[in-house]
């Protein structure tokens, strides 16, 4: 065990962990933020994506002994009140079904809009094809990151 | 699900909003929503003070409703769409509308299930009945208040109005008095021509707080002093647990305790939903998910044979075996099938398989459970709470009514969580280990392996044609492990004088269970497979050749039992072929038609060939479900189906190499992507003003037929065996 220092959604956080454990469960059960999910714990999902230092991560398979004095944002911690153009553009087009995987399908689409805010079709399908949705709810995502495009190029 | 009108006791009284929720005397009530409640409005201002006007129904002094929602959603938001049911007929502004989950009380609700996408389809009326009766004691108590006859109020929006007199009052404003009347025998409901939230779509009412990554699924439930809870469950079906060395576990860092649970112990009551392969389970508790998964590994667990292991080459053998020599339970005979196969100028005979399916739900498996001396607390993800309850109170022997149960938001379900062993598990788990609250997690592998699998399935199809290509004799044969996947009475059982079905199954020792649209997630997808080569064989177009048989089913259809009205099925199938602008010589296109859970739908499907895999481009779909009371929430429904359809006939598989699953996560189990999801999906729905069925399931069972039949047209291979786009290796 050891003490680890780490931003979250800007906020400073210290956390006493043995090196080895995930991110995910650091942020699920140490700091009680749920909000980003466990799907699979192999980073074959998606769910439990996360943006370190704007970048989108699998949080499962980042183990908190790498991350000490890093900046992490999850889906809490995306926007203030909810209205990144990316959650916006997720209500317009009412995405979820079961709801589960899409906080990580919106890290995944806010990090590649944050990187590449003109993205094509071709673009988005690629990149957001590590986030699984069993709920079948890909072609209001597509539309949804399209939206958000527009709004943020 | 359904309202009793008849009790008293739902019909309560006044209740302050800070303990919002009162009327139902639960515990987990009192911690519920109204300071996080699902609002249309964000800014929409809190009322100072509730009226409980029924089981479904507060009030607040400012007019602003709160509508419980009695079933458990899974992602095929009820929880949005009937509440809708009940704002319409209660006449009130969505927008003042704020819908929480209620939890398991068989006082005054029923039927709190989700399963066979028949929650607006028994809602319906009930629903429309609990508005229409509030409404009618809201009117009635003003007119009490305005001294007027009931009869010259109308009510807009949430508000009754006196036109004679220029006088108006807000539901809020009335409610208290309106709480005291009783209520009548009968209501008059709304004339679906004045119908203003059904009808039109609304926004999924928990939207808000999925996007902002708000706790809302069991994986998500933190208590004061929970502990997390793992489980071991044997590695192969056809083992059980022998014994178990816990020393290294135990001294793992954040291990509280090792404990063995038995859900099976003899002599306690089963209900139906508890399919569980592996009763016998050792669980490591501790105070944190990741911790309590890495002491699993410490764990020194003897196992010993309870059943012989099984495999998917002995699974596909024993069923090849039995289609071709077993005596089967003849389902339905019409006319002389024998004889007419006998005379047939063309007879086309095809066989059809699919592999067992995990159910895959995002959210693994899981549950909160706090069992103490007295009393026990369940919160989680569950489609069926009052069977688990049911289960809960004979293991522990505990009164039904000292057992609590919460669904939360379910992240998928698929008929998975219609099992709730690992409700019964954690349950188990917290009184084993003193009595503490725990929450079970399943990881990943756990829950691919421990399953209750859709079945693998067997079909053979035989069909005679005369020399005008006119179909004379139909034959379906059918087998599964462990049942069979024929249903006698449908399509095309009534358009064909000789008709025969048969079922047969094999045992096996893999547990098995319902998958979204039970046994039409296969049949449907093997028969419109079937029809289509038929329809070649008969030098006919694959709709036209359908809508000749419909046609036989209309005007004289063979049999009684007809599972289906011909009307609606042909009209579905007309609306596609109209709206896809469907041509026999398309290349690239596969047609398919299917009725089941009481809605009909009819796909045409175009791919393209990246290779050896088909990728979908783009579905046209129609749908008749009767009234759409959310079109927004049926939209994505039928997509989600058509690509969850896809998704599965493509790649879905779990195969057994001695008893055990080839495949544990999805490194190895292949769930469609988004890159291989059609991006362009049409739907059209029949507008008929019957009353609405549900849509969770049936636009996933044809696509799996008009994707095979498409496949076919693009590459000129038909498919025979699930999963199409790579050919399962056989092992062991």
């Amino acid at each position: 065990m050891a003490t680890y220092n780490l931003t979250v959604n800007g906020t400073p956080r210290s956390v006493e962990a043995e090196p080895d454990m995930p991110l995910l469960w650091v942020l699920r059960d140490e700091l009680g933020l749920v909000g980003t999910k466990y799907g699979c714990g192999i980073g074959a999902c998606g769910a439990c994506t996360v943006h370190l230092d704007g970048i989108a991560m699998r949080s499962c398979s980042l183990p908190v002994g790498q991350l000490d004095g890093e900046a992490i944002t999850t889906i809490e911690g995306l926007s203030e009140n909810g209205d990144h153009p990316v959650q916006l553009a997720w209500l317009e087009h009412d995405v979820p079904q079961c709801g589960y995987c899409q906080a990580g399908q919106m890290m995944s689409a806010a990090s590649l809009l944050g990187n590449s805010p003109g993205a094509d079709d071709a673009e988005i399908s690629a990149s957001m094809s590590g986030n699984i949705c069993r709920c079948g709810t890909y072609t209001r995502i597509h539309a949804a990151v399209k939206t958000a495009a527009k709004k943020m190029s | 699900m359904s309202v009793q009108h008849t009790s008293r006791r739902s019909f309560l009284k006044v209740s302050a909003a800070t303990g919002g929720g009162l009327m139902l005397g639960l515990s987990w009530l009192t911690s519920c929503e109204s300071d996080k409640a699902n609002k249309a409005d964000p800014e929409l201002q809190m009322p100072a003070e509730w009226v409980t006007v029924n089981a479904f129904l507060k009030i607040g002094d400012n007019g602003v409703v709160t509508i419980m929602s009695p079933n458990p959603e899974i992602g095929q938001n009820v929880k949005t769409s009937m509440p809708m049911i009940v704002a319409e007929e209660l006449d009130v502004d969505w927008k003042n509308v704020i819908v929480e989950q209620a939890g398991l009380d068989t006082e005054n609700y029923t039927r709190q299930l989700a399963g066979g996408s028949q929650s607006i389809r028994h809602g319906w009326e009930p629903l429309r009945k609990t508005g229409a009766m509030a409404r009618y004691l809201l009117v009635a108590a003003a007119a009490q208040q305005l001294e007027v006859d009931a009869s010259e109020l109308r009510t807009e929006n949430g508000v009754i109005y006196h036109d004679g007199s220029d006088r108006s009052l807000g539901y809020g404003e009335v409610a208290s008095l309106a709480a005291t009347l009783t209520p009548p025998e009968e209501v008059t409901l709304k004339d679906p021509a004045d119908f203003k939230i059904i009808g039109h779509g609304k926004k999924n009412v928990d939207a808000r707080k999925i996007v902002k990554g708000e706790p809302l699924y069991g994986l998500d439930v933190q208590r004061e002093g929970m502990m997390y809870a793992a489980i071991v469950h044997p590695p192969a079906f056809g083992l059980k647990l022998k014994s178990v060395d816990d020393t290294e576990a135990r001294s793992m860092p954040g291990i509280h305790d090792v404990v063995t649970i038995d859900a099976r112990p003899e002599g306690v009551e089963q209900q139906w939903s508890d399919v569980n392969a592996f009763p016998q389970l050792v669980a490591v508790v501790g105070n944190n998910t990741w911790r309590v998964l890495q002491a699993k590994k410490a764990l020194k667990i003897e196992w010993e044979s309870d059943s012989a292991p099984e495999s998917t080459a002995g699974h596909r053998s024993a069923l090849e075996d039995l289609l071709n020599d077993g005596k089967a339970e003849e389902a339905r005979r019409d006319g002389d099938p024998e004889a007419a196969f006998a005379s047939a100028a063309t007879v086309v005979e095809r066989s059809y398989s699919a592999p067992f399916l995990p159910h895959n739900t995002m959210e693994p498996m899981n549950f909160f459970a706090h069992v103490t001396e007295d009393k026990a607390e369940l919160v989680g993800p569950i489609q069926t709470p009052e069977f688990l309850r049911k289960t809960v109170s004979a293991l522990l022997n505990m009164p039904e009514e000292k057992i609590d149960i919460m669904m939360t938001r379910m992240g998928g379900g698929f008929g998975r969580r219609l099992y709730g062993n690992f409700g019964v598990e954690a349950v188990l788990i917290s009184k084993a280990a003193g009595g503490i609250p725990v929450k079970l997690v399943y990881s990943r592998e756990d829950d691919m392996t421990q399953g209750t699998y859709r079945p693998e399935y067997l079909v053979r199809y035989r069909a005679g044609l005369d020399e005008d290509g006119k179909l004379i004799a139909f034959h379906v044969r059918g087998t599964g492990a462990n049942e069979s996947p024929v249903f006698a009475n449908r399509f095309p059982a009534g358009t064909v004088d000789n008709y025969l079905a048969e079922n047969l199954s094999i045992e096996t020792n893999v547990s098995t269970g319902a998958w979204r649209a039970p046994r039409s997630n296969f049949i449907a997808g093997a028969e419109q497979a079937f029809l289509d080569e038929v329809a070649e064989a008969a030098g006919k177009d694959p709709i036209e050749f359908r809508l000749e048989l419909f046609e036989r089913a209309k005007t004289d259809p063979v049999g009684e039992d007809n599972d289906y009205d011909a009307e609606r099925y042909a009209g579905v199938l007309e609306l596609v072929r109209d709206k896809s602008g469907w041509n026999t010589n398309d290349d690239k296109r596969g047609v398919a038609a299917y009725y089941c859970h009481n809605s009909y739908v009819a796909q045409v499907l175009e791919l393209e060939m990246k290779g050896s895999e088909p990728r979908v481009t783009e579905v046209h779909c129609a749908v008749d479900c009767g009234i759409v009371v959310n079109p927004e929430g049926a939209l994505n429904q039928i997509q989600g189906g058509i690509i969850d359809g896809i998704g599965h006939a493509l790649y879905g598989a779990v195969t057994f190499t001695d008893g055990k699953p080839d495949q544990q996560n999805f490194d190895t189990y292949r769930l469609i992507r988004h890159a291989e999801a059609p991006q362009s999906i049409h739907t059209h729905f029949v507008d008929n003003g019957i009353a609405p069925t549900g849509l969770g399931e049936p636009s996933l069972p044809p696509v799996i037929g008009a994707l095979a039949n498409a496949i076919y047209r693009a590459s000129g291979e038909r498919v025979y065996e699930q999963p199409f786009a790579k050919p399962r290796e056989l092992k062991g």
